[in-house]
């Protein structure tokens, strides 16, 4: 079975993804590499749905899509706010929320 | 005490003691009840009766005086019935309480017979007790005694009493607050009569505080002007501080008799050796501060002079005659304590008789330099309280309390005849505001000369007999035997004797010998003022007569009259009383200390009179010897500054622990302690704030809000992670869940 | 009668406040005068139903709780509802219904300012059911609750109708005292799951806690924490910091409660839960309790001389006074326990007195700084007596009732009870006989400066300053008359307590 593969390409763009959350500045970025973390989940439940011959890892998929879709609709809504507010969409200056 | 199977069998010249008992005795718990009720009457009413309340005060003391009387005349009549042979009733006919059985353990008593003499018996303690509290399974008791002391004694307080409240009519009539004035008056002779019936030392200590309480109240009677009312504050404070010592000595005695303020059983305990002598020690020197406070003892007497500023009636009662020999009555009270803890038999020296020595010889100097007539009379009572506190020091316990007996009728006759004069030349004080006034004033002068003879302790009056019993008493003069040989106290006495009669001459002169000097018109009081001087004056002629020596009584011609005071009051071959032996009197010696007051007054009188023909106004040497010589100006200061002792008291004492020391400790509190919880209140103010808005919300309890100060302590420490940057947040969030991944691949 | 009373009679005494409190949250706010009415007719009727009791009291049996009722509560954590009353908190339950309507009888034409007398008179009702519970309580866990519903109203009126400095004292009063409360409460779940988990019941604590063989360590701690939590409320040296703040801020009512009743809730515990409870525990920390107590003796006596203000005296007075009691506690004697209680009364009427006095001349003044005042003899001449008799009684005169709080106290010292220091205690006994006289020292000052000379320029024509009134009259006679009768007769508690006490101490072996 191809499994390790797969999973070693989902590990892969997981680990991109969260350099790319960690590391980059630019909001849209961000939203980006939050993209990659999703989709490498997606590899995951559908290899692993193919593997135990279950769909439901592919029914679980499709929701983080559309989930992600929505997701990026809302961050990218924000990320625009930001902009407007700021002139800026550095995440490193956002810093609004502190307490 | 009562159980006397084992006494007679001692000796057989030692008889049984004998019970006796009648209304009279068992009774006599009315007479303060008297005093107090007439107290609420006056409080209440007073104001309201046509003599604003001086009636009822007068009604009562003159009650409580006709029973003390006939008190008086039946305790006489049974213990020379007693002397007589009469056994009495037997014990068991009488139901009194022997809680310990002490008769049983009863130590050998030394036959107190002296020779050619009867074995002398007294009369058993009438005790007469009510339940009072209950601490721990124990009862305590409260009620009445009654002995040849308390019977003496309440003689006295009640005859001084009732003369004092006739005086008072005139004296203070028109005060501003009469009423309580006489209120006053009575609770104080209520409150001084429960002390003096008391049973036990706890009922004790009460009456001594209350008698305490009453003496402010009556100094602090003018308590407009601050002067007054610092000296009643003075005096209440400097009681006080006597008092630690009364209350640890009274507890000490408690515990070392095994649980018990009942007075004779500490006595019987006390006699029979049954209580340890270190204790006996601690208590005794416990309670010597006491008496230096409440009768006004070197180096706690400073309080007694300033408490003149009371009115004078209340002078006499309270600062000579009555109060401030509570303490003399409490040694007596408690003698064999005192006899056993300080070793007065057999000694030199010990701290009662060198306190007493010290009192009088430094209370009698101070009297000298006083210009106002009520402080010199208040310097010789505080030396007059040294005597007595001397002469059972030596181990004269009749001649101490025959002192007390005869100081109470001089010396308040001497106040009233002070207050006469002053109730006569403008309410003033001051001797250099007087003088000539015998011819004015004659009744007042004929009492005060004759008080003043008793006080110097000429023949035949009240003060020699006393005085010289006391001198013969310290054993040292040759042939008076006594109780060991104390020759310290000894030559204080002496000297004071003739200090006594030099001041006393002093006075005299000033007073009334020479010309007016003030600018009143001075004039005598009407008979509500002189007939108690009177009274009071017999009585300071004629009651040395009751304890004359025996020899002297035989001279006389009346056989059984000697020594009448020590039979009456003394109690003898009883279980609780030590062996004391009696000192024989001396001719030589009454010569020889009447000589030498003689002297001093003389050398005065020619003092004052040299003075009077170089200026007829004067009344101080202004160049002269005396005046010039620097040791004696030195002397001069020292006794006119008081030996600094209020110095002392007021300003360091006083003055430290309310200023510095009080400051200190305020200090201490706001900044340290205070300062401590406001750090750690401000350090955690939003943990505070936090709390406040939970609770101010609602209903939460102590455990959730507990968990609350918690939750938000830690929310503090983790305040500083919140930066409010995303990639923080989610670098936090990463390394979070990768280190959750560790441990479940560990663990799992 | 009896039946009923033997079944209902506490409940009914403890829980009337409240009912009270409740009655009057359906009348609206305007109607001040129902308001007090109420008030004072609740307090009333809980005063009739606790005169019933006492009158029902079997008083030759005093060291058998009475009136007993144990129902079920929280069957989870086993806390039942278990009430009743023996002679140790007979004088104390007697104190309780006897102050709080006098405080209302004088809330009648005092209520403090913001006024809204609603609310005000409510939070007493409320302090009246938690004062009354946290007497009678007989499980830890009732106990607590009422030990803490006592704190909520009292933080409201210091911090709504105190003073200036209001917000300040009453959250330092709250959170001091709530500090002390968690630790208590950490102490009594200790204890609960060392003695096995089976029982909050006070008495048979004390008995799991012999057969349970709980380690001497364990018990040492679990005491420790009672102790802060008792120790805070008395309060003792050094954690006394919120006494003088909460009492120099409230208003008088809340000052009166505080001083009468509330510090002796802290004292209290200590005799009925911390001590015989542990016993072995108590020896240990004896000496300490009686050294702080003696050091509160002398520290709260300095800091009244140093007081420039007459209600912060008489509050630093109360962690002198409360020394004496603590000493009484720590010798472990019975007859030092007994000087405590009577100690706990005789404060609670004569500063609570000193309280309602002070609070009258701050009406009539508007100040109560001592050096401003003088004369009131002159000017008020009735309040001025009424001032002179309580500082007697409080400066411990015999013949009042201070003083058999006092020498008792001192008393026992002498002698404390087996396995503590004689010597150790004599010197506690020393210290505690001179504080006797800082006492007078600082009472007499007070005295002489309010009372004595003339009064100054400032209020020599001031028609404000009238002599005591009538609802003063009702209010303060009875504590009065009190004074007097308990010392000439203090047989009156003494009688009452004895035995109970005896019997809480027989753990002790003495």
């Amino acid at each position: 079975m191809l499994l390790n593969q797969f999973l070693l390409l989902a590990a892969v763009l997981f680990a991109i993804g969260v350099y790319g959350v960690l590391t980059r500045k630019n909001g849209v970025l961000v939203l980006m590499s939050i993209e990659l973390i999703l989709n490498s989940v997606n590899i995951n439940l559908v290899a692993f749905g193919t593997f135990n011959a279950d769909v439901s890892g592919q029914v679980f998929a499709l929701f983080i899509i559309a989930v992600a879709a929505a997701e990026v609709g809302v961050g990218l809504a924000i990320v625009l706010l930001i902009y407007r507010n700021r002139r800026s969409i550095d995440v490193s200056e956002a810093d609004m929320l502190k307490g | 005490m009562l159980s006397t199977t084992s006494l007679f069998a001692v000796s057989a010249e030692i008889a049984d003691p004998v019970v006796k008992t009648n209304l009279l005795y068992e009774w006599v718990g009315l007479v303060p009840g008297t005093m107090a009720l007439s107290f609420l009457l006056i409080l209440f009413f007073g104001k309201k009766l046509p003599y604003k309340g001086a009636e009822i005060g007068i009604t009562a003391i003159s009650l409580s005086f006709l029973f003390a009387v006939a008190m008086a005349f039946t305790w006489i009549i049974d213990t020379q019935s007693v002397l007589n042979g009469d056994k009495g009733e037997t014990a068991a006919a009488v139901v009194v309480d022997d809680p310990i059985g002490v008769g049983e353990t009863a130590a050998p008593l030394i036959p107190l017979a002296e020779e050619g003499e009867k074995a002398r018996v007294t009369i058993d303690p009438i005790v007469k007790e009510f339940d009072w509290l209950e601490n721990g399974n124990t009862t305590f008791g409260v009620g009445t005694l009654v002995d040849g002391q308390s019977v003496m004694m309440l003689f006295v307080v009640t005859f001084i009493s009732l003369l004092v409240h006739v005086f008072s009519t005139d004296y203070v009539g028109g005060d501003r607050r009469y009423t309580h004035y006489f209120a006053f008056l009575s609770l104080f002779t209520a409150s001084m009569l429960f002390m003096v019936l008391s049973t036990n030392t706890l009922q004790l200590i009460v009456g001594w505080e209350l008698v305490g309480v009453c003496s402010f109240a009556l100094i602090g009677h003018w308590w407009e002007e601050k002067a007054n009312s610092d000296a009643a504050l003075k005096a209440f404070l400097t009681n006080r501080v006597g008092d630690i010592g009364l209350l640890v000595g009274m507890i000490t005695l408690y515990f070392g008799a095994g649980g018990t303020f009942d007075i004779i059983d500490i006595n019987s305990q006390a006699v029979a050796g049954e209580i340890d002598h270190t204790l006996l020690l601690i208590a005794s020197c416990c309670l010597m501060a006491a008496v230096a406070s409440k009768s006004g003892q070197f180096i706690l007497h400073t309080w007694l002079p300033d408490a003149m500023a009371g009115p004078t009636p209340v002078s006499a009662l309270i600062h000579a005659a009555t109060m401030v020999v509570a303490g003399v009555y409490m040694i007596a009270r408690l003698y064999p304590v005192f006899w056993d803890g300080l070793s007065i038999s057999g000694s030199n020296i010990n701290l009662m008789a060198l306190m007493g020595g010290i009192t009088c010889v430094f209370g009698g100097a101070l009297a000298f330099v006083q210009t106002d007539v009520k402080k010199v009379l208040a310097y010789s009572t505080v030396s007059q309280l040294g005597y007595m506190v001397l002469a059972l020091g030596v181990g004269a316990y009749t001649a101490g309390l025959f002192h007390l007996f005869t100081h109470a009728f001089f010396k308040a006759c001497l106040f009233l005849g002070a207050g006469s004069l002053s109730h006569a030349c403008h309410h003033t004080f001051d001797m250099r505001e007087m003088g000539g006034l015998r011819k004015i004033m004659p009744k007042t002068f004929a009492t005060f000369v004759i008080g003043s003879l008793a006080l110097a302790g000429a023949f035949p009056f009240a003060g020699f007999w006393s005085k010289d019993e006391i001198l013969a008493g310290a054993g040292v003069w040759p042939g008076t035997g006594g109780n060991g040989t104390y020759y310290i106290p000894f030559w204080f006495g002496m000297l004071t004797a003739a200090m006594t009669a030099g001041y006393m001459a002093r006075v005299i002169w000033l007073v009334f010998m020479g010309e007016y000097r003030g600018h009143a018109h001075p004039h005598e009081n009407g008979n509500r003022i002189t007939v108690p001087l009177m009274i009071l004056a017999f009585m300071a002629t004629i009651a040395g007569f009751l304890n004359m020596p025996k020899p002297f009584a035989d001279f006389l011609g009346i056989k059984d009259a000697g020594l009448a005071f020590e039979h009456w009051v003394e109690p003898a071959s009883v279980a609780h009383f030590p062996a004391i032996s009696h000192a024989s009197p001396s001719l030589s010696l009454a010569i020889v200390a009447s000589l030498v007051a003689g002297a001093a007054a003389a050398a005065v009188w020619a003092y004052y009179r040299r003075l009077h023909q170089m200026d007829p106004k004067a009344t101080a040497y202004t160049d002269s010897f005396v005046a010039n010589n620097k040791l004696i100006r030195a002397g001069h200061t020292m006794l006119v500054e008081k030996y600094y002792l209020d110095h002392l008291y007021t300003h360091l004492i006083a003055g430290g622990t309310k200023g510095p020391l009080a400051r200190a400790a305020y200090w201490f509190n706001q900044n340290v302690l205070d300062g401590t919880v406001n750090v750690a209140g401000r350090s955690t103010a939003s943990l505070g704030r936090f709390v406040y808005r939970y609770i101010d919300q609602g209903a939460i309890d102590g455990a959730v809000n507990a968990s609350g100060l918690g939750a938000s302590g830690s929310g503090q420490v983790l305040r500083g992670i919140q930066s409010g940057k995303i990639r923080s947040y989610a670098t936090l969030m990463f390394g979070a869940a990768a280190l959750l991944a560790a441990v479940f691949i560990v663990v799992v | 009668m009896t039946e009923f009373l033997n079944d209902w009679g506490i409940s009914l005494m403890v829980f009337l406040p409240l009912i009270g409190a409740a009655l009057m949250a359906f009348v609206p706010a305007s109607q001040e005068e129902n308001h007090k009415t109420i008030a004072l007719f609740t307090t009333l009727a809980t005063g009739l139903v606790g005169i019933l009791l006492i009158a029902d009291f079997d008083y030759d049996n005093s060291d058998v709780l009475q009136f007993a009722v144990d129902a079920r509560w929280i069957e989870v954590i086993n806390a039942r509802y278990t009430v009743a009353m023996d002679g140790m908190s007979l004088p104390l339950i007697a104190l309780t219904l006897l102050v709080v309507p006098l405080v209302i009888i004088y809330s009648w034409n005092h209520i403090p300012n913001p006024g809204n007398p609603k609310t005000f008179l409510m939070l007493i009702l409320v302090l009246h059911t938690g004062m009354l519970g946290s007497f009678v309580a007989q499980d830890l866990v009732l106990f607590f609750v009422f030990f803490e519903v006592v704190l909520l109203p009292m933080f409201f009126m210091i911090g709504v109708w105190g003073g200036e400095d209001r917000l300040y004292a009453s959250l330092k009063f709250f959170l001091y005292t709530l500090f002390g409360s968690a630790l208590m409460l950490v102490s009594f779940l200790a204890l609960y799951v060392l003695a096995g988990s089976s029982t909050f019941n006070m008495v048979q604590l004390a008995e799991n806690v012999v057969t349970e063989d709980i380690s001497k360590t364990a018990q040492v701690l679990i005491f420790g924490g009672m102790f802060m939590g008792f120790g805070i409320k008395v309060p003792m040296f050094p954690f006394h910091t919120w006494l003088p703040d909460a009492h120099t801020q409230a208003p008088t009512q809340g000052s009166v409660i505080l001083a009468a009743v509330l510090l002796k809730l802290g004292t209290y515990g200590f005799i009925r839960i911390a001590i015989p409870i542990l016993p072995e525990a108590a020896v240990e920390w004896a000496p300490w309790i009686g050294l702080l107590a003696v050091i509160g003796i002398i520290y709260g006596a300095l800091g009244c001389l140093a007081q420039t203000d007459m209600k912060r005296l008489i509050a630093f007075s109360s962690v002198a006074h409360m020394g004496y009691v603590m000493l009484g506690i720590a010798t472990l004697t019975d007859f030092g326990i007994n000087a405590a209680i009577f100690g706990m009364v005789a404060h609670g009427i004569i500063t609570g007195m000193l309280f309602f006095i002070a609070g009258s001349i701050k009406e009539r003044y508007h100040t109560l700084e001592i050096a401003r005042l003088g004369g009131l003899l002159v000017q008020a001449p009735k309040m001025g007596w009424i001032l002179a008799i309580t500082t007697m009684a409080s400066l411990g005169l015999p013949g009042l009732a201070g003083f058999w709080g006092e020498f008792p106290a001192i008393l026992a010292a002498y002698d404390p009870a087996p396995g503590l220091s004689d010597a150790l205690f004599r010197v506690y006994m020393v210290i505690a006989a001179i504080g006797t006289v800082l006492a007078a020292a600082y009472l007499l000052w007070l005295l002489q400066r309010t009372a004595f000379g003339t009064p100054s320029e400032e209020f020599e024509n001031d028609p404000h300053i009238h002599d005591v009134v009538t609802e003063e009259w009702i209010a303060w006679t009875p504590l009065l008359i009190l004074m007097v009768v308990l010392g000439f007769y203090p047989r009156l508690i003494f009688g009452i307590t004895d035995d109970a006490v005896i019997n809480s101490l027989l753990a002790l072996g003495g």
